[in-house]
């Protein structure tokens, strides 16, 4: 079942590593913007040497999280938002053609392994945060720190895919799924403590983001929320993560419905 | 019937700006009521004008577009909720867009067609080897796709939509933009493809010697509607297509000379040469006459174009 | 070599034509045609009404993540590097606002037109091609005046007790500032698409663009923050900073009029120097084309 999808990834990536120099520069300028994020979060925190109320080495790991979260989730379906280049050329009927997933496909076809680079960061950055935070270790900790990091690349990739959906109806619109993705990327680097007002209700409670770093770091703590989430909420990334992706799911077939019934 | 369709409807809302701030929407039928029955192994020519409705209506058939009403089957499915079903069965020629992989070689991209399509290596060796041969795709094989001629392309393309043994192909606008030479590589191997009888071929174009040498049934569609459905011969006679001879002279065709059984449409070069329609007398019979009456030096006789009937029927909508 | 000798010859005769053509610009009233091109890309821009939407939209996500970091680091001690509360909510909105205005990262179409050749009908026409550029940018920039500003800048009021200028003249100080970084970031990303005579691959050029505009502008946080050796480097050593922190910090009144004055004037020192840079870039890739035969 899988194999034609593989096949189409490998030979994206065979075409991809013809390109072999700006494989080196992409990876080198990644490291530098991740670099540059860190730096970011950094700076600000060594004004007060606190961030949200929290120490340094707890908003390094909800950092770390996102970290991860986010290129992952780029890596695996970042190539999703071309499907308004191909909306907008026709070529999105070369698609319907095929005997394969209208999704799958576009993920497969425009995958870009450069995008690897940043995860490997991410990851580092990760590793180096649970080896600094004082993480409450036990079992359902330790499932919790190799399932969060995960589930938090589900709801950024759903996330990508929706955001890429709108183009089936506003072919310019792209922009706008950016301020969620890599608006909530920064977002969640961040405690949700720091936002405030309806702004951290809808976007940190209300459509999730606080379930990618912040809650899951302060479960690994064994902080309680001092926004007054209960503590079982704080285990729940996984299961707000799949809801979120069977939403996207069903919106990008709402998608393709539409554009099989207006045409190109 | 292979393909049926019955009163296949598709409308489409138009929306144009009246004025500075309002918008003012409009439903435009692009296929209007469309029935078409076609029979296992038939090739069948779709021609019309621009914006006739043939590229939705082959959208509507491959199921990429949803019909708006009306019925449609291909191998006995309906396209639309049973896509990736009836993908496996069809295969389909775009002429302006492409389907192979731009970056890849095009040996590459067949292969990459065995797996999405899932057909054993020694099926899709063998189709291969018969679509290499016939369409002499030896010397480009290895050539990544965007680096092809058009020609060269649509080669590909027709290779690429048959290695998977589909029932039906459908091709919108294949020999488009091509050079003659092209044009009758792809029309020879059509013309394979159609003697041997097993698969159901539905060609739209616009250029009609494609029709006039592959297809014997054509169904011509105007503003959504189906205008003609028959063979070549009936429409010619439908529309009183007219055998014509031209004929070249020694001296000047007299003024006012007629001749039973035609009708001299033009006369041109100062008299030196005259067109002749013939109306109910047989080309024997007015050549004949002809060379009774004036000094002939050459002559040709003309099969009615189809064009000229084609246009007939479009101007007449 | 005599070739070598001639050929110098007509290049030096085109480099004065060049110049000739920038001087015949500015007195012959041929700044009718550069303002032709502005207005041209202006209606241009009102068309891309999908995109300006979802940017403007984007511009307002930021600026409410970035406004609440800051106040949450403000709260601490009351101030930031200097900035009360009220003048950081203002720095945030207005900059998001002014961020496409003044467009660092916007779609450059010059390196298209040199690898594809179409360059040679821009340089056919009796437009210099860094004015033709700068002029069409501010065509752009009018545009997002428009639009990509007033939509955060008014969310923001709504939402945020901003820091409103004491003084009537810190309005006309702020315009000024406004389009001497609209001025200087086109020439900052002319040179940058300049680079596209040399290199196939501009990419690697445009990163460094990014990267270091992206941080030494202060889009992330006011640049007073960070250690006072490197803000000093950043406003004496880039151009980074009249991009961006120079208009905010004139609109906040940092320092007082006195140190807004200041700011303009650096701005205006590096709009002179990069124009200059310029038009020395420009002469030797137009150089180039002419010899590769292009």
């Amino acid at each position: 079942m899988a194999s034609p999808y593989r096949k189409l990834l490998v030979a994206q990536v065979r075409s991809q590593t013809q390109y072999r120099v700006s494989f080196g520069l992409d990876l080198f300028f990644s490291t530098v913007l991740t670099g540059l994020d860190l730096a970011t979060v950094w700076v600000l925190f060594t004004v007060n040497d606190s961030l949200g109320g929290f120490a340094g080495r707890d908003v390094l790991l909800m950092v770390g999280i996102a970290a991860f979260a986010f290129p992952a989730a780029d890596l695996a379906v970042g190539s999703v938002e071309r499907l308004r280049v191909y909306v907008r050329t026709g070529l999105f009927d070369a698609v319907l053609l095929r005997p394969l997933s209208t999704l799958w496909q576009l993920v497969a076809m425009d995958f870009a392994p450069r995008r690897v680079g940043r995860v490997v960061q991410g990851t580092a950055i990760y590793v180096v945060a649970l080896a600094f935070a004082p993480v409450q270790w036990s079992v359902p900790v330790a499932v919790l720190v190799v399932l969060a990091p995960l589930a938090g690349a589900v709801f950024f990739g759903a996330l990508f895919v929706a955001g890429a959906t709108v183009a089936f109806w506003w072919i310019d619109s792209g922009e706008i799924a950016n301020a969620f993705t890599y608006g909530g990327r920064d977002m969640t680097s961040y405690p949700m403590t720091v936002f405030g007002g309806l702004f951290r209700r809808v976007f940190a409670y209300g459509m999730g983001f606080a379930f990618v770093a912040y809650l899951p770091a302060l479960a690994m703590l064994g902080h309680s929320d001092p926004l007054g989430t209960p503590d079982w909420l704080r285990w729940c990334s996984p299961l707000t993560s799949l809801v979120v992706a069977a939403l996207a799911a069903w919106f990008w077939r709402t998608g393709v419905r539409h554009y099989r019934s207006t045409g190109s | 019937m292979i393909i049926q369709t019955t009163l296949l409807r598709k409308d489409f809302t138009v929306r144009k700006k009246a004025g500075r701030f309002r918008r003012t929407s409009t439903t435009v039928s692009a296929v209007d009521g469309v029935s078409l029955s076609v029979a296992e192994g038939e090739m069948l020519g779709y021609i019309g004008p621009n914006g006739a409705g043939k590229s939705t209506t082959l959208k509507m058939l491959t199921g990429v577009l949803t019909p708006s009403g009306g019925t449609v089957s291909v191998c006995g499915l309906t396209p639309v909720p049973q896509r990736t079903t009836l993908a496996r069965r069809i295969g389909v020629v775009f002429g302006q867009r492409s389907q192979l992989w731009w970056d890849l070689p095009l040996a590459e991209s067949f292969t990459l067609l065995r797996h999405v399509y899932r057909v054993s290596e020694t099926e899709h060796a063998a189709r291969l080897r018969h679509c290499r041969s016939l369409l002499d795709l030896d010397s480009f094989m290895d050539t990544p796709v965007r680096q092809l001629s058009l020609g060269q392309r649509m080669r590909g393309e027709l290779t690429a939509a048959l290695l998977h043994g589909p029932k039906v192909l459908f091709l919108d606008e294949p020999t488009i933009g091509l050079d003659v030479l092209s044009k009758q590589a792809v029309r020879g191997f059509l013309a394979e493809v159609a003697a041997k009888g097993d698969i159901t071929v539905v060609l739209t174009t616009h250029d009609l010697a494609d029709i006039e040498k592959l297809c014997r049934r054509l169904v011509v569609i105007d503003h959504g509607r189906v205008v003609h459905d028959g063979t070549l011969d009936e429409l010619h006679a439908a529309y009183q297509s007219k055998r014509r001879v031209v004929a070249d002279l020694d001296a000047p065709w007299p003024d006012g000379l007629t001749l039973p059984g035609a009708s001299v449409e033009t006369v041109e070069a100062e008299g030196f040469r005259v067109t002749l329609t013939l109306e109910g007398a047989t080309a024997g019979e007015v050549v004949a006459r002809l060379a009774q009456a004036v000094p002939l030096r050459d002559l040709s006789v003309r099969e009615p174009e189809i064009e000229d009937v084609v246009a007939r029927l479009y101007a007449g909508r | 070599m005599s070739g070598d000798h001639v050929k110098r010859d007509v290049t030096d005769d085109q480099d004065a034509h060049e110049d000739r053509r920038l001087i015949g610009l500015v007195s012959t009233g041929a700044l009718r045609v550069l303002a032709a091109l502005a207005g041209a890309e202006f209606r241009r821009y009102l068309t891309y009404r999908q995109a300006t939407v979802a940017g403007a939209f984007t511009n307002t996500v930021f600026g409410f993540m970035r406004c609440y970091i800051l106040l949450s680091v403000a709260d601490v001690t009351g101030q930031v590097a200097g900035y009360n509360p009220g003048q950081l909510v203002t720095f945030v909105w207005v900059g998001q606002g002014l961020l496409a205005v003044v467009n660092y990262w916007g779609q450059q179409e010059l390196p298209e037109r040199v690898r594809s050749g179409q360059v040679v009908s821009d340089l056919l026409r009796p437009v210099d091609l860094m004015a033709g550029f700068v002029a069409a940018d501010t065509g752009r920039a009018a545009h997002a005046m428009l639009t990509r500003f007033v939509v955060p800048v008014a969310v923001g009021l709504l939402a945020f007790d901003f820091y409103l200028p004491q003084h009537a003249v810190t309005y006309l100080l702020f315009a000024v500032s406004v389009v001497l970084a609209v001025q200087v970031c086109s020439a900052c990303r002319y040179l940058v698409a300049l680079t596209s005579f040399w290199l196939l691959d501009i990419r690697g050029a445009q990163m460094v663009w990014v990267v270091a505009s992206g941080a030494g502008s202060g889009l992330y946080f006011p640049l007073p923050v960070l250690p006072d050796w490197l803000v000093t480097v950043l406003w004496v050593g880039t151009p980074f900073p009249s991009l961006l922190q120079a208009p905010l910090d004139v609109l906040v009144e940092r320092g007082g009029i006195g140190h807004g004055l200041v700011l303009i004037a650096g701005q205006v020192a590096w709009l002179v120097v990069l124009v200059g840079l310029g038009r020395i870039v420009q002469r030797r890739a137009l150089r180039r084309l002419v010899v590769q035969g292009g």
